[in-house]
């Protein structure tokens, strides 16, 4: 199956309705090294058109072995100008799937099956927006980031990482919001220490009224039990290791709340990525907090503005 | 919005693909007194109910649709991570999560009606008891063609030993399942791991299964070098994909020749049109595919067209043609 669509630059296949998924031949149109990660550029006009923040492709690798196809997150579509028609996505070389992907130039042609998942909830009321992103998880906050600008939202955007080169695209990160603090582990830029030591700082300057978040679980668990300590609404976007992607295997699930109480093992490609912060089941999961959470958690916080609820700014989700 | 364009992958350039006549293949199986539009079906778990892939294409173009099994009660499964990909394969141990036999019927079996695909529902239990309270609620449900009896589940009153790996055990599920059932056919769905799968068919068949389904996962293991951990939360998970094709080839084959007459649902590691060809000719009826849906969602449908192609080319016209042909090597 991967040799036809291999040699072919335009085959798509799928159903010619607006939202569901297709699986389309990707003509690699730029690739570039952006510190410690690669952007690839890629032309699928049909992925664009359908695109969301929050939702992910799934990209056939090659290699000695490799069967299933690997997920990274949507950072950016085009829909109009010189670059219509492109879906980019940021990774990490770290494994073999990703190490065949660095090996790619311009030109090379991807199969690619989406857009996947349930996207970020846009807000239904005027609410100042935090975007908390480790890693490589900035990148599709940058496409959350534009959309929540064009409704005319406030954004601000905390960034962290262990260190200076794998602090994804800072010049970006400071022109799309109206505030960004960096934070690094080992304090070589921005701030030093961990995305939740700033969180409760910056939530309270910018006036922030929902919390959206990427990164590493480790980090989305620390940011999403403080943000319910600190009774903000949140929508995380998690990574599980998924088989299909596309709903069918039950590999990826992550354990939820639901509003009586039991847990439910959701599928994250297609109940998720992005689930309410405050629903998921941590304590069932196998992701533990790493390092100190919040400091200075027990300075009084004087007059907290009113805070909307999940139901008024997503309905009942 | 653009309309998805729909190019079909462009035949091989060989010169007898144009004179080939698709329509004098006829891709029709009998499946235990069923007759299916063509031999391509979904393995259990790797295809949910259906609707899921229906995003992608209309899934009545399958021969039948074996769902995900279905057990009494609801079930959440196992913790993750619940897979790894291995060479060639992947390791799962899921757990079995499914929402129970009512909620299943109340919306994935409605859901299903809707579409003009032939039904076969898995089952699942940890007693002899289970699977027969689940047969009982299919009976009479439209669009059910037939029950696959998944016996490589642990039994819980026999110390957790897998149904599938003893005779007398898996003869009692299929007969309890058999009195529930008596119309309709009925697939036991074997496990690899055992040292002659054929005693076991046997068994199975002489308890009144019309048919059998294999092969199962074979049971693994991976271990992170690194941290000395094992890759599943449940340390051992069952294996799928291309790595187990040799061993699907054989027990399949070795089934087929011990009960020429007992219909077949071959899978394990199925991808291509050429695997098809290979468990067809080493005695299977319908061919399943699982892990392959994982790879690319499209895959099932891609086969139908492809087996259609293949056959036409080679001049053959029906799978009576294919079934069982294996030729001693000279
Ligand atoms: C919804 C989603 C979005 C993602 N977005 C991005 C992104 O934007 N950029 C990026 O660099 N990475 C992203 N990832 C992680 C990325 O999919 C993995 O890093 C990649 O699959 C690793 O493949 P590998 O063969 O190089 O490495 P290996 O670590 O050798 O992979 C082995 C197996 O584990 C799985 N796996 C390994 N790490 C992860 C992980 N973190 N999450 C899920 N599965 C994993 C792989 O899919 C593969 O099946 C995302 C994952 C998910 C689930
Ligand atoms: C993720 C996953 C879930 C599965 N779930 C079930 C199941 O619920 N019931 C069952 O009888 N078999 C189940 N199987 C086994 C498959 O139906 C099939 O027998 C096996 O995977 C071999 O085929 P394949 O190599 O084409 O995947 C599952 C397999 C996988 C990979
Ligand atoms: S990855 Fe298969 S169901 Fe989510």
């Amino acid at each position: 199956m991967k040799p036809t669509l291999h040699n072919r630059k335009t085959m798509v296949l799928g159903r010619p309705n607006g939202d569901t998924p297709v699986r389309a031949a990707c003509e690699i149109i730029a690739r570039r090294r952006e510190g410690a990660y690669w952007t690839v550029s890629l032309s699928a006009p049909d992925i664009a058109e359908r695109a969301h923040p929050g939702q992910f492709v799934n990209v056939a690798v090659s290699g000695p072995g490799t069967l299933l196809r690997r997920p990274f997150s949507i950072s950016r579509v085009s829909r109009q100008g010189p670059a219509a028609g492109t879906v980019d996505f940021v990774f990490d070389a770290h494994g073999p799937g990703t190490g065949w992907l660095a090996d790619r130039t311009a030109h090379d042609v991807l199969d690619v099956v989406g857009p996947l998942g349930n996207p970020f909830p846009l807000p239904r009321q005027k609410v100042s927006c935090l975007l908390v992103g480790g890693g490589y998880g900035v990148a599709p906050l940058f496409f959350l980031a534009e959309e929540l600008r064009r409704e005319g939202l406030r954004v601000d955007m905390i960034v962290g990482a262990a260190t200076h080169e794998r602090i994804f695209n800072a010049i970006e990160a400071k022109r799309i919001t109206a505030s960004v603090t960096f934070t690094t582990d080992d304090g070589s830029f921005g701030e030093e220490g961990r995305v939740t030591d700033v969180l409760e700082q910056v939530a309270k300057d910018c006036g922030t009224g929902v919390v959206y978040a990427c990164g590493p679980m480790p980090m989305l668990r620390a940011v999403a039990e403080q943000c319910q300590e600190l009774e903000l609404p949140s929508q995380i976007a998690t990574e599980e290791h998924m088989a299909c992607g596309v709903g069918v295997c039950w590999t990826c699930v992550i354990p939820t709340r639901t509003k009586d109480g039991s847990v439910r093992m959701k599928r994250s490609c297609i109940d998720g990525p992005v689930f309410n912060g405050a629903r998921i089941a941590w304590e069932n999961s196998r992701w533990e907090v790493g390092g100190p959470l919040v400091t200075g958690a027990d300075q009084p916080i004087e007059e907290p503005p009113p805070r909307p609820t999940d139901d008024e700014l997503w309905g009942n989700a | 919005m653009t309309d998805v364009r729909r190019v079909e992958a462009p035949p091989p350039p060989v010169s007898e693909e144009d004179a080939a006549d698709l329509s004098a293949v006829d891709l029709r199986i009998d499946l235990g007194g069923v007759t299916l539009a063509n031999p391509i079906t979904t393995a259990s778990g790797c295809f949910a109910s259906g609707s899921e892939i229906d995003r992608f294409f209309d899934i009545s173009v399958l021969g039948a649709l074996v769902v995900k099994s279905i057990t009494l009660e609801p079930r959440e499964g196992l913790p993750t991570p619940r897979m790894a990909e291995t060479p060639s394969g992947m390791l799962n141990a899921i757990g079995l999560q499914n929402p129970g036999v009512d909620r299943w019927i109340a919306k994935d079996l409605a859901w299903l009606q809707g579409k003009d695909v032939p039904v076969i529902v898995s089952i699942a239990g940890k007693s002899v008891d289970d699977f027969r309270q689940v047969a009982a609620k299919l009976r009479g449900r439209a669009g059910i063609v037939g029950v696959e009896v998944n016996l490589s589940c642990p039994n819980v009153e026999h110390r957790g030993l897998v149904f599938a790996c003893a005779a007398d055990p898996a003869g009692e599920v299929i007969r309890a399942v058999r009195r529930e059932l008596p119309d309709l056919p009925i697939f036991g769905k074997l496990t690899p791991d055992v040292t002659d799968i054929t005693a076991i068919a046997r068994a199975v068949v002489d308890a009144g299964a019309t048919g059998l389904s294999l092969i199962n996962t074979t049971l693994g293991m991976a271990i992170d070098p690194e941290t000395g951990r094992p890759r599943l939360a449940n340390t051992y998970g069952g294996l799928s994909g291309p790595a187990i094709r040799p061993i699907a080839i054989r027990a399949v084959h070795q089934v087929h020749t011990a009960l020429p007459d007992v219909p077949l649902i071959g899978m394990g590691g199925i991808r291509t049109v050429e695997d098809v060809v290979e468990i067809v000719r080493a005695g299977a009826t319908a061919v399943a595919i699982g892990t392959a849906t994982f790879a690319d969602p499209f895959v099932t449908q891609q086969l139908v067209t492809d087996l259609r192609r293949w056959m036409a080319v080679r001049g053959f016209s029906r799978m009576d043609e294919l079934r069982g042909k294996v030729f001693p090597r000279v």
